[in-house]
């Protein structure tokens, strides 16, 4: 559904030709159809520019993106206008109009596709519905909180059935329980609507909850992308760690200390019991869960057993698990921690990115 | 001076200031409007973005701005007898209201559009909106606290320009109290006068608040 090559964006700081920003560096993404798929990275990271890449607030220096087949890239100002009618965008600070109501406000998206007057007061009352928000339609957004300026934002980027939903971190100024809810109702949307959701943030719950793949970008690139079931399995994989933090040693005299990630029925299974009773060992947990996660059941441990057989770690891998030998985790994780604002215009990212590197 | 005469002068000057005020700031509030927008719209990085418009008129509009009130009217006589076909009297002075209005109008609405959030206008520009969408339902529509705001210290301003109108024979309060008052010792004549301006400005101000108080929704 989404499909981006080579994409490049630098920005020059203004009125200092030396100092550019490579905000954007290489990214190569593909969203397939239905799918949920979350970039996480630290703020400065790129995402942002990412995004806006994908429908166009920024133009990219380099690259093509396209969207339902249309090369977004290649379009004159006209057609590209048309095109958005056709990606719905959310915002982490909403970017209501504080002079309509909750009902202009979506209004305001019919209003912008062409949708002739008689029929936008059903649309809009079907929309607000459709986000829970049937009540307040009269509301102004000063009058509601953050989940509720939220849906309707939501709500004003299904306006035009768009078949792709941009979410700029849409989450990212609400509460843990307000972010639930409205992670709950993209996951909702998502399956009912087969709605295609791109989103960029740099919480870890966002990818936990809605997410079936993601990629994580840091200075502009893609660390790795995929499908978040693969990347657990895979060695060394950043978003594992990030989902999945163990925190315990990694060595343990007489032992050999293995991380270990499960998937699926796996996840659930008595497998680490059945290790044990079959090889009559000792497993130690040092650290590790397991967790819902939008694409499957998952979980990941730190294991100690005895050292000199490895026999159990055979077993396991055999089962589906991925185990490799225990790594330390850098203290700064790469992700989840939190930002300061993003919502300066792009001409002064340079500065807050801190162009000094 | 009788009671009756005071009140006949009081109320021909109110109905001049008045007259000239109204179609200076008619004429300010769409000149302004539309400088200002353009102001916006060709600033470097603007959805016009065009430098060199955009210092000319910036440049432009700060020369107007800098000429003290009175020189203008002086300057711009030529421009007015060409317009309204005088040079003095109640309509004469409306020419050079309105032309050193409407750059300090333009500025106001200029400072109120840059205050419209730039994601705001990003989300509808992400919704494939027309420049023409944005400027009239995006900047315009959630600018109009600031702007009557605005329109409202233009108006006062306004008032206050107008006193000197009666250098071209204009008339009006301002220049009630000026003959009277300063020329003529008329302490009476400039105290009812100027209680009238205050009275005046007053409810100018009164009716801006309400207006921006309605359309406020922050």
């Amino acid at each position: 559904m989404i499909e981006i090559q080579g994409l490049r964006k630098t920005y020059r700081a203004k009125g200092r030709r030396d100092r550019a920003v490579v905000a954007v560096d290489g990214v190569d993404l593909s969203v397939a159809e239905g799918d949920v798929f979350g970039v996480l990275g630290q703020s400065g990271a790129g995402k942002s520019t990412l995004l806006r890449c994908v429908n166009m607030l920024e133009r990219p220096d380099e690259g093509t993106v396209t969207v339902g087949g249309v090369e977004l890239t290649a379009l004159k100002r006209r057609p590209l206008r048309l095109a958005r009618h056709g990606i719905g965008m959310i915002h982490q600070h909403f970017a209501l109009l504080s002079s309509r109501t909750v009902a202009g406000n979506v209004a305001f998206a019919l209003e912008v596709t062409g949708v002739p007057r008689n029929e936008r007061r059903e649309r809009v009352a079907e929309l607000l519905e459709l986000v829970g928000l049937g009540g307040r339609a009269d509301a102004y957004p000063g009058q509601l909180s953050g989940g509720q300026k939220q849906r309707v934002g939501i709500a004003r980027a299904l306006a035009a059935r768009p078949k792709v939903l941009l979410s700029d971190e849409a989450t990212s100024a609400l509460d843990p329980e307000t972010t639930d809810s409205i992670l709950r109702l993209l996951l909702d949307l998502n399956q009912r609507l087969n709605l295609t959701i791109l989103l960029i943030t740099h919480e870890m719950t966002v990818v936990k909850r809605i997410c079936r793949s993601a990629a994580v970008m840091r200075d502009g690139r893609f660390v790795e992308s995929g499908a978040v079931t693969d990347l657990l399995h895979r060695p060394g994989s950043e978003l594992a760690r990030g989902l999945f933090p163990l925190d315990a040693p990694t060595s343990l005299a007489g032992h050999a200390v293995v991380d270990v990630t499960v998937s699926g029925e796996e996840a659930d299974a008595p497998l680490l019991a059945e290790v044990a009773r079959r090889f009559e060992i000792d497993v130690r947990i040092l650290a590790g869960s397991v967790e819902q996660l939008a694409a499957t059941r998952a979980g990941r441990f730190r294991l100690a057993l005895p050292a000199g057989d490895d026999a159990p770690l055979a077993f396991l891998r055999e089962r589906g698990a991925q185990v490799s030998p225990a790594v330390a985790e850098p203290v700064a994780r790469p992700v989840d921690r939190p930002e300061p604002d993003e919502t300066a215009a792009p001409t002064s990212r340079p500065d807050i990115q801190g162009a000094a590197s | 001076m009788t009671t009756s005469e005071l009140t006949e002068l009081l109320a021909v000057g109110l109905q001049e200031t008045a007259w000239m005020v109204f179609v200076s700031t008619v004429l300010t509030a769409v000149g302004g409007l539309l400088l200002g927008i353009l102001l916006v719209l060709t600033a470097p990085g603007g959805m016009l973005s065009a430098p060199a418009v955009s210092s000319v008129l910036g440049f432009v509009v700060n020369v107007a701005r800098s000429l003290p009130f009175i020189i203008l009217l002086v300057a711009v006589i030529p421009f007015t007898r060409a317009v309204v076909g005088t040079t003095i009297g109640t309509d004469a002075a409306i020419v050079p209201l309105t032309i050193g209005a409407i750059p300090f109008f333009a500025r106001i609405v200029e400072a109120a559009l840059r205050e419209v959030p730039p994601d705001v206008v990003a989300a509808a520009t992400a919704m494939g909106a027309t420049r023409r969408q944005i400027v009239g339902k995006v900047l315009l529509r959630e600018a109009r606290p600031g702007l009557v705001a605005g329109l409202t210290i233009t108006v006062i301003a306004l008032v206050g320009y107008s006193a000197m109108a009666g250098v071209v024979g204009g008339g009006g309060l301002g220049d009630l109290a000026i003959r009277y008052g300063y020329q003529r010792f008329d302490t009476q004549v400039m105290v009812a006068t100027v209680v009238v301006l205050i009275v005046f400005v007053q409810l100018v101000q009164m009716a801006g608040d309400l207006l921006v108080r309605r359309l406020s929704h922050r």
